[in-house]
């Protein structure tokens, strides 16, 4: 007889399902995306997923892993869809694969694969592409919405970007409100991928794919950092709305701050965890040297989470508080 | 009448599916005597029994077969008339799956009792003194029937003052259902039985703990209850585990039972349903407990029931009155799907601690596919009742960081499982924290044998050193004494008699065969 310990009964959620919920979770941002932007971002898409599932079974092959359980878990087309929307559309294809190859081998198979890498992937594709290929990483579309043919597709800065060199030319936002690339609330078509995500986000939240301690960590502390100086300076810095829909903020708290592999793991260093990436994402972005600063701050965080983890500790049942050993 | 008790709930847990209707359709029915009874020595917590019969005595029902062997044991009796056919090792239920030593009754169908109960009946618990009452549960060979089978009567001698009784009527693993329909069934006697324990306690309060999943059985606690004011039942709602005793004192009172501590030391006493009855029934009636309500499930059987059954009936033969199994089966578990352990075989018997046999179909359990890497997902924090890290914990067994291991409190675990239950990479955690249990237990036995022998080694190192000075000691007084020999002109030879002492008194070391043997012996 097969005679197992317990618990016993089948276990329902797997890996595949998790990482199947993130990524059905981007639709309605990727939705927008193509609305406001054409379908240039579905190519990237297509490029990168293709790309890291190809990395993900040579790696697997090379480490002589089996292929079939871990190409099926997912992780390699989530890592692959996140790293495809943090690039501009129609970048060229060997900019997605470079990218990819990075996030897959570099990032992930090197330390051991599923699970064992301290760094977000996607990210460590992005950072290394942003890095070494700044041009073609910097050249992105204006808004052309799919409903308005007329719009033409020439090349200009995002609107954090935008709003950065502006301010460094001396202008004030006041004076920088009306300019081209900005919308209501912030970058003209940028503020509704933003809500996409958002939205996805809260689905996630809603099936408990994802616990609300990260995101609301990393949107908490770029929300309060934005306060305060906008409070102080509002000419010189821009409004806490304006940060949470720009860049990557949405798509980094729902979806890359929370890749649970490399984030702190308990509750309280999840918040923790969160609210360092809010207030670096903040000073990066203010007095950095990059426009967007999700990558950076998810890749410096990584760093932190195992000694967030360590001093975070739940109190555990029938030990007094602070009873540490 | 009075408001009822205020429930203050407990950390994680999960809601799991209840599978209690199947067993609890038709009422308790009390099982037939198989042929064989085996009654293994050791069925609870501490040594095991010592047989006070022989191979081919004739034994009545409720006669002592064997007695308590010191203070942490329990006595065990026939639970059916026949005969006395082996004193030997048998099978058991075990999760290591090894014998154990049995006594076997071959039955012989009569079902005598015995006609003078070994103790008096007694109608009125309170007029008997507290003392007198622990020397009958212990008698009576009472141990915790919820599963854990710690000898009753300890319990019921706390030495210290107990402010509450908490009745552990929750059962909040799936499928079992005995305590529910002994509690629908027989609440008079559960309730007689924890008035017979408050007394013997010397507590003024007693709370009942029911999942809201079973009415009946609150009706009928509520019903029998009604008359006594220091009793309440506390309706809580159905999460797993709250049956843990820690978790249901949690649920109940607000407090927490000290790391490494007892219930008893937030002034708590814990008992089973189960147990309160027995008790009652050994007072009552000057019954030992020789039959206990027992489960039979899950989809694999096929007529699901509770059976009252004598203790030693084997597992074969309860899934045989319950009309066998149907289609593919998994492993027999003894006990609940969460925290049971699954048998190597059904020729083992049922011991008093056994609350459950549920046999499920294969489909339905844990499949053997290989664990996907753990993804720190952290579902397994959520529903930890008791707080801890189970992802740390896992990373620290697997890498043997046993140390790491016990500062992250893995002896704080309860193993009930709910981690494992919702792992999406399915992982065994709880066996992950068995395998670093054990491994730091025999780590720990390790050091103390390393240490004793360092004692030793270092005891033989000194008396060695000891014997040399006297020896060097001998010497010299001998070198002074020639010297005075030498020194003074001759005289009489008594000095040579104390230089024959002096001799006599360094001979024994010199041989020295002992520490050489110690040696070797090592």
């Amino acid at each position: 007889m097969n005679v197992k310990s317990s618990p016993h009964l089948a276990v329902q959620p797997t890996v595949a399902q998790v990482m199947r919920d993130v990524l059905l979770a981007l639709i309605p941002g990727v939705a927008a995306y193509v609305l406001f932007f054409g379908p240039g971002v579905l190519l990237n898409l297509a490029l990168a997923a293709a790309s890291c599932l190809a990395f993900e079974a040579a790696a697997l092959r090379l480490r002589g892993k089996p292929l079939r359980p871990f190409l099926g878990d997912l992780s390699a087309l989530l890592t692959g869809a996140l790293l495809a929307l943090a690039l501009p559309p129609g970048a060229p294809w060997w900019l997605v694969a470079t990218g990819c190859f990075f996030a897959m081998v570099l990032g992930k198979h090197l330390f051991g694969g599923l699970g064992y890498n301290p760094f977000n992937p996607a990210m460590v594709g992005f950072v290394v592409l942003l890095i070494s290929f700044p041009l073609e990483m910097t050249r992105w579309p204006g808004p052309q919405p799919l409903w308005d043919a007329a719009t033409d597709a020439l090349s200009s800065a995002t609107p954090l970007d935008h709003v950065r060199t502006q301010l460094g030319l001396g202008r004030t936002l006041a004076e920088i409100g009306g300019d081209a690339p900005l919308g209501w609330l912030a970058g003209r078509g940028w503020e509704w991928v933003s809500l996409g995500y958002l939205a996805g986000g809260l689905w996630l939240l809603a099936r408990r794919t994802i616990r609300w301690q990260i995101p609301a960590g990393v949107l908490g502390g770029l929300f309060l950092t934005a306060l305060a100086f906008w409070a102080a300076d509002g000419d010189r810095y821009a409004s806490p709305p304006f940060h949470l829909l720009s860049g990557a903020a949405m798509l980094g708290a729902f979806f890359i701050a929370t890749d649970p592999v490399t984030a702190a793991t308990t509750p309280r260093g999840r918040l923790l965890y969160g609210l360092g990436i809010g207030v670096l994402t903040y000073a990066i972005r203010t007095w950095g040297n990059y426009p967007d600063a999700i990558a950076f701050a998810v890749l410096l965080l990584n760093i932190c989470a195992p000694t967030i983890d360590r001093y975070t500790q739940p109190r555990v049942y029938g030990h007094r508080p602070r009873q540490e050993p | 009448m009075n408001t009822p008790p205020r429930i203050y709930g407990f950390r994680g847990g999960l809601h799991l599916p209840g599978h209690k209707e199947e067993s609890t359709r038709t009422p308790i029915r009390p099982a037939p005597v198989p042929p064989v009874l085996v009654l293994p020595l050791q069925q609870h917590i501490g040594a095991p029994a010592k047989p006070v019969v022989k191979v081919g005595d004739r034994v009545l029902r409720g006669q002592t077969v064997a007695a308590a062997e010191g203070y942490v044991s329990a006595y065990i009796h026939a639970s059916s008339s026949g005969t006395v056919a082996a004193i030997e090792d048998r099978p058991i239920a075990h999760p290591s799956g090894l014998s154990g030593p049995c006594l076997a009754i071959r039955t012989d169908g009569l079902d005598e009792a015995l006609a003078q109960p070994e103790w008096e009946p007694c109608a009125d618990c309170t007029k008997l003194d507290p003392a007198e009452l622990r020397a009958r549960v212990r008698r009576a060979g009472i141990v915790g029937l919820g599963g854990a089978a710690f000898p009753s009567f300890i319990k019921l001698n706390p030495g210290r003052p107990v402010d509450t009784l908490v009745i552990n009527g929750a059962e909040c693993e799936p499928y079992i259902t005995c305590d529910q329909l002994l509690m629908a069934e027989r609440a008079d006697e559960i309730v007689a039985g924890a008035r017979a324990i408050l007394h013997a306690v010397g507590a003024q309060r007693c709370l009942f703990g029911v999942e809201d999943n079973k009415p009946d059985a609150i009706g009928a606690l509520r019903a029998a209850a009604q008359a006594d004011p220091r009793i309440e039942i506390a309706v809580v709602p159905t999460r797993y585990p709250q049956g843990g005793e820690k978790q249901l004192i949690q649920a109940l009172t607000g407090r927490e039972v000290p790391s490494v501590g007892l219930p008893l030391d937030i002034g708590i006493v814990c008992h089973n349903p189960g147990t309160a009855r027995a008790v009652w029934r050994a007072i009552r009636y000057a019954e030992p407990l020789t039959a206990r309500v027992v489960t039979v499930t899950g989809g694999g059987i096929r007529a699901p029931q509770n059976f009252e059954a004598r203790i030693g009936t084997p597992i074969a033969f309860l899934i045989e009155q319950a009309g066998g199994t149907v289609g593919e089966t998994a492993a027999p578990i003894m006990g609940g799907p969460m925290m049971g352990f699954s048998l190597r075989s059904t020729d083992v018997p049922m011991v008093k601690a056994t609350n459950c046999v549920l046999v499920l179909p294969r489909a339905e359990v844990r499949d053997p596919a290989p664990a996907m890497p753990c993804i720190r997902c952290g579902a397994c924090v959520e529903v930890c009742p008791i707080g801890l890290l189970p992802q740390q914990l896992y990373w620290f067994a697997r890498g043997r960081e046993f140390e790491k291991a016990e500062a992250h409190h893995l002896f704080d675990c309860i193993e009930c499982g709910c981690c494992a239950q919702v792992c999406p990479s399915h992982i065994p955690l709880v066996q992950y924290y068995r395998y670093a249990k054990t491994e730091i237990w025999a780590e720990e036995r390790e050091k103390r044998k390393a240490d004793e022998a360092r004692e030793r080694f270092e005891a033989r190192q000194a008396r060695l050193e000891r014997e040399e000075r006297a020896k060097e000691e001998a010497r010299r007084k001998k070198k002074e004494a020639l010297a005075a020999r030498t020194a003074a002109p001759k005289s009489v030879p008594a000095p040579l008699v104390g230089e024959g002492q002096g001799e006599g008194a360094a001979a024994p070391p010199t041989p020295n065969p002992l520490p050489q043997g110690e040696g070797e012996a090592r």
